[in-house]
């Protein structure tokens, strides 16, 4: 198996919205990490997760590689956009729709 | 932690900045906070944050399992009184 920061770059590269957190988008196991996905969940865009309970090791170097000490971690076309109070701060100001259709092509429903 | 044990720590890193920190569970480790200062003047928002992470170094890592930040510059926070 790949070391974690190979996981963790191939995860960011490989998906145009991804989303390490706690728990998986059908059982979020933190409120943060609840709040994130339901924000993409309403945004209707495609995103991958990585629940980071399940591997300890990406749990940490997640934190090193962004810079960010906190889970959930969100990654729009390979760029870090913050943690659960950013992306909802951006969601509100419309930024994030305006980012994930420049990443995935596709309008947000709303 | 209690909140202005966290409160001097982003002062004492941030001189001059206004700080207003709340304990959002009574557990001593979910915290929300106000952050004005003039050096997130030019940084967009997870600059902003990292600011004020750095200036709580190893506490963030081990006592503090949630800050939820507000972070303004002065003529920001003007704007909104």
């Amino acid at each position: 198996m790949a070391n974690a920061l190979d996981r963790i770059k191939s995860a960011i590269a490989g998906n145009k919205v991804m989303i390490f957190m706690k728990g998986n988008r059908n059982f979020p196991q933190c409120g943060f990490s609840a709040a994130t996905v339901q924000i993409f969940e309403q945004l209707g865009a495609p995103y991958e997760t990585m629940d980071v309970l399940s591997d300890p090791e990406v749990r940490d170097q997640v934190k090193a590689y962004s810079n960010w000490p906190t889970i959930p971690q969100v990654y729009i076309d390979g760029k870090f956009v913050g943690g659960c109070d950013i992306v909802r701060e951006l969601y509100e100001t419309g930024e994030l729709q305006t980012m994930v259709k420049g990443a995935t092509g596709q309008a947000a429903t709303n | 932690m209690d909140p202005t044990e966290l409160q001097q720590m982003i002062e004492r890193g941030l001189p001059g900045a206004h700080v207003e920190v709340q304990d959002t569970t009574g557990g001593g480790d979910h915290f929300e906070a106000l952050v004005v200062s003039d050096k997130f003047e030019g940084k967009g928002l997870v600059e902003r944050h990292q600011v004020v992470y750095a200036t709580l170094g190893d506490a963030m890592r081990a006592r503090v399992h949630a800050l939820q930040l507000k972070t303004l510059t002065p003529a920001q926070y003007q704007n909104r009184r």
